[in-house]
């Protein structure tokens, strides 16, 4: 089933046209690659599925994004209730400079969860879900931004978590990190892609094939090729996406 | 004639640390002069005792109480304007000609000299609206006066606020006001109390303004419409009207050791909101 289905979605940074005519599903409790050189509008890409793009001054947009049927794009969505479902995880891992357990319930209490009981429930399981109760369990008081890189990361993924999204968007979230911490990023992918679906936008073709189910190439600005991981790693249809996977250019 | 650059950079060196020498030396000199000249004054009874034979004697309890509800009123109003002020022009609106305008402004303001917001602050408050040397005409004169420096560094503290902050925040789906309330304010806080304390700095030390406004009286106030002097009004009278030299310095002491201890108090406050809250 697909979560989100992006259809005609053209987009302009002034008169720059960062997406043309872009048309991708992403289906359910999967995770999609959107992979491609620098500047080929795979951030903008995952930016639109959940509105962030609005924040920048002189956009426009046309098309359709449908989240669950209905186009995030029409006058009657509530953007803030879109981004509760719509989570995302930054290329920087940025927890706020607040204790491990303020970080972690600065969502839910934005929803107005704030009964204290529930809210250590929560913070316990999305800690779990993230791999991070173990290490995390006796230190929730320090202050999240004096971690690791790491486990700032699966902090601000544990956040996310907590107030339970059904689609994480993650943009490069392993580019500050080194390969063992991202090797530990991806496991959690795994882990996390059971519940969630989950679009990752990713700089590092390996990342792509080792994590993804499907993958879209993109090229200055329009998806080249969208299909299997394993069909577009091995036989793509398309020259062009055959010359970046065997690093020809990229 | 090329000197040597070795030479140069010697010599650079000296200047420069004479400069710096000179400047500080200037500073302490200033704080020691006027600190020797007033602590033999200073004693409970000065502090606590009301001025007799208009200041030729006694203390200066009123002038303390009367600097203390001026610079509160003062900031009890310029605070919740200049921070809101500043939350929109950096949160609300996009930078530009309307952003630029508002800013030149605020900062021309900030250069006016205070007798002009005095003569203001008479004409407004004291005379038009019928205010009378008031504690609220004197308040509400440097509430004006100080509107400039909280509103700008209120400003400048919300921008050093990183983007990423803000972007998460949306991205978890609070709403702009959430946003400004949970991350931006508490993580500008401390530059916020900064300007602050630089609006009470100025609004203690004034003195053309207040002498305006909130008039001389040496009675204790019962309201805000009556009339107070400040310390600086006072030792200002106590030298210009030859009262009482010994006196305007032991006043002027009180000045600048309350000063110094709010500084302190206030980078004690940042320093330990920083390292708990940060």
């Amino acid at each position: 089933m697909n979560t989100i289905e992006v259809k005609n979605l053209n987009f302009y940074y002034g008169n720059f046209q960062a997406l043309k005519d872009i048309g991708i599903a992403f289906q359910e409790k999967i995770i999609t690659a959107l992979i491609g050189p620098s500047g080929c509008g795979k951030s903008t890409l995952l930016r639109c599925l959940n509105r962030m793009n609005d924040l920048i001054e002189g956009v426009k947009i046309s098309g359709e994004v449908d989240f669950k049927d209905k186009n995030i794009y029409s006058k009657n969505i509530d953007v803030v209730e879109l981004r509760r479902h719509v989570g995302m995880v930054f290329q920087r891992p940025n927890p706020f400079p607040l204790s491990v357990f303020d970080n972690v319930v600065y969502g839910l209490k934005v929803h107005g969860v704030t009964q204290a009981f529930r809210l250590e429930e929560i913070v316990e399981r999305s800690l779990k879900a993230t791999g991070l109760w173990d290490e995390m369990k006796d230190k929730l008081n320090s202050i999240a931004t004096e971690l690791p890189l790491e486990q700032q990361q699966r902090l601000c993924m544990a956040r996310l978590v907590a107030i339970e999204p059904e689609v994480i968007l993650m943009d490069e979230p392993c580019s500050a990190l080194d390969p063992i911490a991202t090797a530990k990023i991806e496991e959690l992918m795994f882990e996390l892609k059971k519940k969630y679906t989950i679009v990752i936008v990713t700089h590092n073709m390996q990342q792509a094939a080792r994590v993804s189910d499907c993958c879209g190439f993109m090229l200055l600005g329009e998806l080249i090729e969208f299909g299997t991981t394993s069909k577009i790693f091995t036989s793509p249809d398309n020259q062009k996406t055959q010359d970046y996977i065997t690093g020809r250019f990229g | 004639m090329r000197l040597n650059p070795k030479t140069s950079q010697k010599i650079m060196r000296i200047v420069l640390g004479i400069a710096t020498g000179l400047t500080i030396f200037i500073l302490l000199f200033i704080i020691v002069f006027m600190l020797s000249k007033g602590i033999p004054v200073l004693n409970w009874e000065f502090l606590s005792n009301f001025p007799a034979k208009m200041g030729k004697a006694g203390g200066i309890l009123p002038t303390i109480i009367g600097t203390f509800v001026l610079t509160l009123v003062a900031i009890v109003i310029a605070t919740p304007l200049g921070v809101g002020a500043a939350v929109y022009l950096t949160e609300y609106i996009r930078e530009g000609k309307i952003t630029k305008i508002i800013r030149f402004g605020a900062e021309s303001l900030a250069g006016i000299p205070s007798i002009i917001f005095g003569l203001f602050g008479f004409i407004l408050f004291v005379v038009t609206l019928k205010m009378g040397w008031s504690i609220l005409s004197g308040g509400l004169t440097l509430a004006f006066m100080i509107l400039p420096t909280i509103i700008r560094t209120s400003e400048e503290a919300i921008k050093t606020v990183p983007y990423s902050y803000r972007e998460v925040s949306f991205s978890l789906g609070a709403t702009k006001w959430e946003t400004i309330k949970k991350v931006v304010l508490p993580n500008a806080l401390p530059g916020i109390v900064t300007g602050i304390i630089l609006g009470i700095g100025r609004s203690v030390g004034e003195t053309a303004a207040v002498i305006f406004t909130a008039g001389s009286s040496l009675r204790l106030p019962s309201s805000l419409f009556d009339s107070v002097r400040t310390m600086s009004v006072h030792f200002y009278i106590l030298s210009r009207e030859g009262i009482s030299m010994k006196n305007a310095c032991g006043t002027a002491a009180v000045l600048v050791i309350f000063i110094l201890a709010m500084n302190l108090t206030a980078y004690w406050i940042m320093h330990k909101f920083t390292k708990r809250n940060l």
